[in-house]
């Protein structure tokens, strides 16, 4: 089974692909029958991606430096080879694990929470669709797949956000992740076509052994090779939400919450990650980009994380939390880790689809009112749902032993790793210590809605809350479990963690630094009781505070005017480039076309009056052009034509 | 001595005055008997082969008469139209017959 | 025999050129008739007794009763001022003058492949067997072709008649 599964990995996209068009051809009308496609195809899918995941334990270390590969040639010119196929080392079994578990959670939940949806079927059928092609995304051996896949997720998004059509705010956070999103692939196809065009090839193995010695394969500098990665990680940008891009994300949770949960928390805006792990030693081989990536996660992880403490919607705070911790995973990227970034992507996927899940089972019982403040007291309504969603705080808090303390724990460490080395020790040591606060910000934000939500008395009376059925309380629990045990694969105490299967390099066994553990531990529990004291214990007015901070308040509640600069932008400079533009078709383009247009036509009213109708000019005409033919050929030309014209044999 | 060039300038020049009552007369049954020149220009040259440069095989005497026939029936289709148009318009006047025109 | 050649030419051409040139629709139809007669006598030249014959009936007899009913049918009144030239006449008279010229100079400069041979005295029953052979299948073309283009004739000729 292992082996059939390790060899037939294709099977595990093609599940979902394959469930996709029976439900949406056949049967789109059985909203039973769609569902149980559906979740028995990922659960398939799931059951293939465990055994690949035994199956690279089980070979050791074989598969990190030879992946298992096999491609078929999907066209082929002169210069131009283009694989698919199915690439298999660590990085990507461990993708498919944790996509497909995801997944087939996220696929069960919706039973409960989207019960009794109109379109039931057509939710599973882009589900289904989504998880085809994240697991595409994933095995991808070159990048042209990836992209091809990339931007089939794009898509899912695009339509899984705008689901609820009918809502005005659905359709437009629809079109603003797609439109958002588009304009970081631009960059990320420039990306791949410069490399296509500089090193022939877009196959990840290939490149991974021609870049580090790029001089000997191209003529291109330093500095253009930089700028390469720069222009393939705005592809990364848009898809992660990072900064500047990140403005979709929050919008994105317009969709159903069994949706945030997949696709933006744990999937879908991992892609960016992934992507660039996959293309790492692209970015290790230039410092610069190195620093640039490690740049931008560093600053989009506090940066969103000063938003969230503020926001009052629980999937908005969520939804900065993931641009927070997407920051970080690329933030241990940019600090040449891929085993922090890949780690924390897996322990994040768990405790953030718990509590996007846990956040929908109590939007779904308190009737989709999104308002925090008019939560409080349902401790004792939802014990599932507050015991898991607790679970998951610790977890994003990095509380010993819950599985966001060791991955947060290693990158912090990484990071502080290249503070010591040799190119931008400065900015790493800046990005250390951003990193640290964002963690205390990260555990005071979540404890703040955890007990905003949970704590207190009911603020609104007129809602009865309820706990979540069955079919939602049950991915809880299973994702709570991940939450808690996740990181022990990863701990420094295994011998062979995710360390030695995740990594790029030769493998070095996890350090422990007593220094970053106390310190952070005690951040985070800081934070913990500060957020206690203040929406806890009410010691302090949350509003007073308010009150106090007024400016700082207001602009991380408004998000730092971010959507309102990009509005201002679009409407002033855009909007007035496009008047310019146009301005400039409408009289030049077009005059000139109408110009053309109009001498043809003046020139034609000319030269219609040749035309008189009479068929007597037509002959006479007829006649004098043979008698000029004539005349031309036997005088302007002495050559053998005019000859034989006048006098034949001669 | 009289040979086949004197016959063919004969009938060059016979076609030419013909192509000119063609083209340059208003009235439609001149231009018809300008055509009906023409014919007979072709005529005389197929026979004139016929006589020096084919002697004894009388295939261009053959074509004449099929010229001939086909003259008999363009002749009167010509005549039939020319009474069909005068019929609408009340003339023959080809400067009149201008439906060509744009 | 030289003069018999350049008097019917002179007699042909010059009734050719009176056909063209005068202003009377009928006297042109006149002249026209002279013209046929001639190319008959050019045809008798040339040993084509037949031909000779067959000009004089077809075109003498049949095409001229043709065009003057044609003639009678459309002009009514004063013959004169008739047969008049358009007003590119000169033009015309320049282009045609211009192709015998052309047409002159390329017949005296080419070389003809010309035989010698004594023409035979009697042509009507090698044109006879031709046709009859060699050329049936035209032959009888030719019979329809006549027959259509007399039903063609009778049919546009006619009145068309007002239908609401």
């Amino acid at each position: 089974m292992i082996d059939f599964a390790l060899h037939n990995a294709w099977l595990i996209p093609l599940l979902p692909a394959i469930a996709f068009l029976l439900i949406f051809l056949v049967f789109r009308p059985l909203p039973k029958v769609s569902a149980f496609i559906g979740i028995t195809a990922i659960f398939l899918s799931f059951v293939l991606a465990v055994h690949v995941g035994i199956g690279v334990i089980q070979a050791g270390d074989q598969f990190v430096e030879h992946p298992l590969k096999q491609v078929v040639t999907w066209f082929e010119m002169s210069g131009l080879k283009i694989e698919m196929g199915v690439q298999i080392d660590p990085t990507s079994a461990m993708m498919l694990f944790m996509v497909s578990l995801v997944a087939l959670m996220v696929n069960i939940y919706s039973l409960g929470y989207m019960h009794g949806d109109q379109a039931f079927s057509r939710f599973y059928a882009f589900l289904a669709l989504f998880a085809m092609s994240m697991l595409g995304l994933v095995i991808a051996p070159n990048l042209l797949q990836m992209f091809v896949f990339w931007e089939l997720v794009g898509l899912c998004s695009y339509l899984l956000i705008g689901f609820w059509w009918h809502k005005y705010s659905a359709r437009e956070a629809a079109k603003k992740a797609f439109i958002t999103t588009r304009t970081g692939d631009f960059g990320l196809l420039l990306g791949i076509l410069l490399l296509q065009i500089n090193f022939g090839t877009l196959d990840l193995m290939t490149l991974g052994e021609m870049i580090p010695n790029f001089q000997e394969y191209t003529n291109l500098s330093v500095g253009g090779l930089t700028a390469i990665a720069a222009i393939l990680f705005l592809g990364p940008i848009g898809k992660s939400g990072q900064f500047p891009l990140h403005v979709w994300l929050p919008d994105a949770m317009e969709g159903p919450t069994p949706v945030s949960a997949l696709i933006h928390a744990a999937t879908m805006v991992v892609a960016g990650v992934y992507l660039v792990g996959r293309s790492l030693i692209l970015f290790q081989t230039v410092p610069g980009a190195m620093a640039f990536v490690a740049f931008m996660g560093g600053f989009t992880a506090l940066f969103a994380a000063t938003i969230a403490i503020t926001q009052t919607e629980m999937k908005k705070i969520l939804a900065y939390s993931t641009v927070s911790q997407l920051g970080y995973m690329m933030l241990a990227l940019g600090a040449g880790s891929l085993t922090g970034g890949m780690f924390h992507l897996f322990t994040h996927a768990f405790f953030k689809s718990l509590m996007f899940l846990g956040a929908g089972s109590v939007l779904h019982a308190m009737n989709n009112d999104a308002d925090i403040w008019k939560y409080g007291g349902l401790k004792k309504k939802m014990p599932i749902t507050y015991w898991t969603f607790l679970i998951g705080c610790l977890a994003i808090a990095g509380i010993f032993p819950f599985a966001g303390f060791f991955s947060k724990d290693e990158i912090l460490l990484v990071v502080k790793e290249a503070s010591h080395g040799a190119q931008f020790a400065g900015l790493y040591t800046l990005l250390f210590w951003m990193a640290t606060i964002t963690a205390a910000l990260t555990a005071f934000y979540m404890f703040r809605m955890f007990f905003i939500c949970f704590h207190g008395e009911p603020r609104d009376k007129s809602f009865h809350p309820h706990e979540a059925p069955f079919s939602m309380a049950f991915p809880l629990v299973v994702l709570s479990i991940f939450s808690i045990f996740g990181g022990f694969i990863g701990a420094p105490w295994v011998e062979h963690g995710f360390g030695y299967y995740v990594r790029l390099g030769e493998y070095h066994h996890p350090s422990v630094d007593w220094a970053i553990i106390i310190v952070s531990t005690i951040l985070a529990l800081g934070s913990i009781f500060l957020a206690y004291w203040i929406y806890g214990k009410k010691a302090v007015s949350h509003e007073a505070l308010a009150q106090k901070f007024a400016p700082l308040y207001k602009i991380s509640f408004n998000k730092y005017y971010i959507d309102e600069i990009y509005l201002w932008l679009i409407h002033n400079v855009l909007d007035g480039l496009g008047r310019a533009l146009w301005w400039f078709d409408i009289t030049v383009v077009d005059g000139i076309i109408n110009g053309i247009g109009n001498a043809a036509k003046i020139l034609g009213s000319i030269l219609r009056r040749v035309q008189t109708g009479k068929l007597q000019h037509y002959a006479l005409v007829l006649f004098a052009g043979v008698v000029i033919l004539v005349l031309i050929m036997s005088f302007a030309d002495t050559s053998s034509a005019s000859l034989s014209l006048l006098g034949g044999v001669r | 001595m009289i040979g086949l060039e004197h016959f063919l300038i004969l009938s060059g020049t016979l076609f030419c005055i013909g192509l000119f009552g063609a083209l340059a007369k208003r009235n439609a049954i001149a231009i018809l008997m300008g055509l009906e020149l023409m014919l007979n220009a072709v005529n005389i040259n197929l026979v004139a082969f016929a006589r020096y440069v084919t002697t004894g095989i009388l295939t261009g005497h053959v074509f004449a008469i099929f010229v001939i026939a086909v003259a008999a029936a363009e002749v009167a289709v010509g005549l039939a139209l020319i009474v069909a148009i005068y019929r609408d318009r009340i003339s023959v006047n080809v400067d009149d017959f201008d439906w060509l025109k744009w | 025999m030289n003069f018999m050649f350049w008097l019917i030419a002179i007699i042909t051409l010059g009734s050719a050129l009176m056909m063209v040139m005068n202003k009377n629709i009928f006297h042109s139809a006149l002249f026209m008739v002279v013209t046929f007669l001639g190319v008959a006598a050019v045809y008798l030249m040339l040993y084509a007794d037949f031909m000779a014959a067959v000009q004089v009936l077809v075109y003498a007899g049949a095409i001229t009763i043709f065009i003057v009913f044609g003639i009678m049918l459309t002009q009514r009144g004063n013959m004169k001022e008739t047969n008049l030239f358009s007003n590119h006449a000169a033009l015309a008279g320049i282009v045609s003058l211009a192709l015998v010229v052309i047409n002159a100079v390329m017949v005296v400069s080419t070389n003809w492949p010309k035989t010698g041979a004594e023409p035979p005295q009697e042509t009507v029953g090698s044109i006879a067997e031709l046709m009859l052979t060699k050329y049936v299948v035209p032959f009888e073309v030719a019979a329809i072709l006549l027959l259509v283009a007399l039903i063609g004739a009778v049919i546009i000729a006619k009145e068309v008649k007002k239908t609401s």
